[in-house]
């Protein structure tokens, strides 16, 4: 699947949502869903600065492709993580670079969702797209 | 221009009338009614101070000290009228005890730089105590640096109580200054300061007190606590921001010299040579935030009309109310449980981060903090990393206490499904 086919994917589970709370729990039980981040890359280095909330980032780059291993102390955050690492993860790095998580707004958070608003996603989105474009030149 | 009039004091608390003193509160947020419980961060402000400030831009606008002319002379007037207003509110001895300031961390940094280059030399030390904010850490920690000096801490219990027996044992002949906090932004404790400034002056050592968390909750009087240092943020007692208050006993102020330079604190200027202007104005550097200071006058006046015994009572329900239903709730940890303290309500909720639990709140239009509250040696002492901090100011009700209770209920219950 592309980036664009998983983010209508994502878009239509959330339209099953009435209201906020149903959205709010989805994230929680994506968050519980999340696999556990390799304790070795829970490194002082691999934090993102900035981040309201204690966030790791790590990514490997196989066979053209970005693979992500990303953490949050917050269990609404990894929710948001899951989101992120169902549609960037194992995508071209160009791609990932280029591409418009317009999701985000699509499925209504961006208004209502604190952590989006206090700019710690969009630090950790920054992170990625940067990172992608390290490897852009791989 | 006359003095800003305020209401008469009020003979009973009515606490309607107080919140529509309030615009904020009236708002909604999320189409849910706004429980305003993030106090301690900075306080909402009355419309007496938000029309004095648009009254002051749109009318009276002008530079303090320097003008011949109409507008400057009456800002000038109002600028001085509210230092001493600053200087009745904390009983002050006299008003050139009273310096402008940005906060409470322009004014610690003050204290830090001119006391330090003044007193400080190698091996002293300056002791602070575990609960301390960072503004009363890490401005002392910079000077210790610069002089070679070591910062000593008096720790406290787990209830959050200072432990005084291990001050006593702190203080020694390399003792240059106490810096302690009146009341703990994290967990709420009223520390025994008028004891701590005892103990410390019978070893001749002089006291600052950060007082940003105390002087919105009742009387303070420097003169009874007979501190040689008192610092408060405006914006913390429901004045404007950007305004802050340093007390220092005009024998310090007068001996230390003002750590920036500039203009309107000087007596004479050549190439060679500067002499200072008298206090307060040697450590009032450049224009001051004059709409502020006389802003914060207004505040002062505001709560006088409400009188401090009444809000120190109502707060004091508050309190209570909040802890007995806090404590009903099976699996909160309440931090900061001091016999003596505010109305802070400090806690852990089971295994959630804070962080979610407060994105759940402001989804309830409920207002808290979350994190280390900018006292991270604090939660050092509990091992933990931070909590959910709901600090509470006189314009809130026990039915907000109610409808915060039912809140967290809803999230345990979301968070443990």
């Amino acid at each position: 699947m592309n980036i664009q086919e998983t983010q209508e994917e994502i878009i239509n589970e959330f339209k099953n949502f009435e209201n906020w709370m149903d959205k709010y729990n989805y994230l929680i039980k994506l968050g519980k869903g999340l696999p556990p981040m390799d304790s070795k890359c829970k490194t002082e280095d691999n934090i993102i600065k900035g981040c309201q909330v204690k966030t790791w980032f790590h990514s490997t780059f196989k066979e053209g492709r970005v693979f992500y291993d990303i953490d949050s102390i917050s269990i609404i955050i990894k929710g948001f993580i899951a989101l992120l690492i169902k549609t960037l993860s194992g995508q071209k790095p160009e791609d990932i670079k280029n591409t418009d998580l317009y999701f985000i707004d699509r499925i209504g958070l961006r208004e209502n969702f604190s952590p989006l608003r206090a700019n710690s996603l969009w630090k950790l989105v920054n992170r990625i797209k940067s990172d992608a474009t390290l490897y852009c030149n791989k | 221009m006359s003095e800003i009039k305020n209401t008469n004091k009020m003979s009973t608390f009515d606490i309607t009338k107080i919140r529509n003193d309030f615009p904020v509160l009236s708002q909604k947020i999320y189409g849910k009614p706004l429980i305003y419980f993030d106090n301690g961060a900075t306080t909402q402000k009355p419309r007496v101070v938000i029309d004095i400030i648009n009254k002051l831009h749109s009318e009276h606008n002008s530079n303090v000290h320097r003008g011949v002319h109409y507008l400057s002379d009456q800002m000038t007037q109002m600028y001085e009228s509210a230092r001493k207003k600053v200087q009745n509110y904390l009983n002050a001895r006299v008003y050139q005890e009273i310096i402008f300031t940005k906060g409470v961390t322009d004014s610690i940094n003050t204290v830090a730089y001119s006391f330090g280059e003044a007193y400080i030399k190698d091996n002293d030390e300056i002791i602070v105590s575990e609960m301390e904010h960072h503004s009363n850490i890490v401005p002392w920690q910079m000077m210790c640096k610069r002089k070679g000096a070591k910062l000593k801490v008096i720790p406290f219990d787990d209830k959050g109580g200072l432990l005084l027996d291990e001050y006593k044992k702190l203080i020694n002949s390399k003792t240059k200054l106490v810096a302690v906090v009146h009341v703990s932004n994290s967990l709420g404790t009223i520390n025994p300061v008028k004891e701590i400034v005892a103990i410390a002056h019978e070893n001749n050592v002089p006291v600052l007190i950060d007082g940003a968390q105390a002087i919105q909750h009742g009387k303070i009087d420097v003169q009874d606590i007979d501190c040689d240092f008192y610092a408060f943020s405006g914006h913390k007692i429901y004045g404007p921001t950007g305004i802050g208050i340093l007390y220092g006993k005009e024998r310090w102020l007068q001996e230390m010299s003002p750590y920036q330079g500039g203009g309107d604190m000087i007596e004479r200027v050549t190439f060679e040579h500067t002499t200072y202007d008298d206090l307060p104005f040697k450590f009032e550097a450049g224009t001051p935030n004059y709409i502020g200071a006389i802003g914060l006058g207004v505040a002062l006046d505001y709560l006088t009309s409400i009188g401090l015994d009444n809000i120190k009572n109502y707060e004091k329900k508050l309190l209570e109310y909040g802890t007995t239903k806090l404590l009903a709730l099976s699996g909160l940890k309440l931090y900061g449980t001091a016999e003596n303290k505010i109305c802070i309500f400090s806690f852990l909720l089971n295994n959630s981060h804070p962080y979610d639990v407060g994105v759940f709140l402001d989804r309830m239009g409920i207002a808290v903090r979350t994190g280390h509250h900018c006292t991270q040696p604090l939660w050092g002492h509990y091992k933990v990393e931070g909590s959910v901090r709901a600090s509470l100011a006189f314009y809130n009700t026990l039915e907000e206490i109610d409808y915060f209770y039912e809140a967290l209920k809803k999230i345990q219950k979301m968070f443990n499904e």
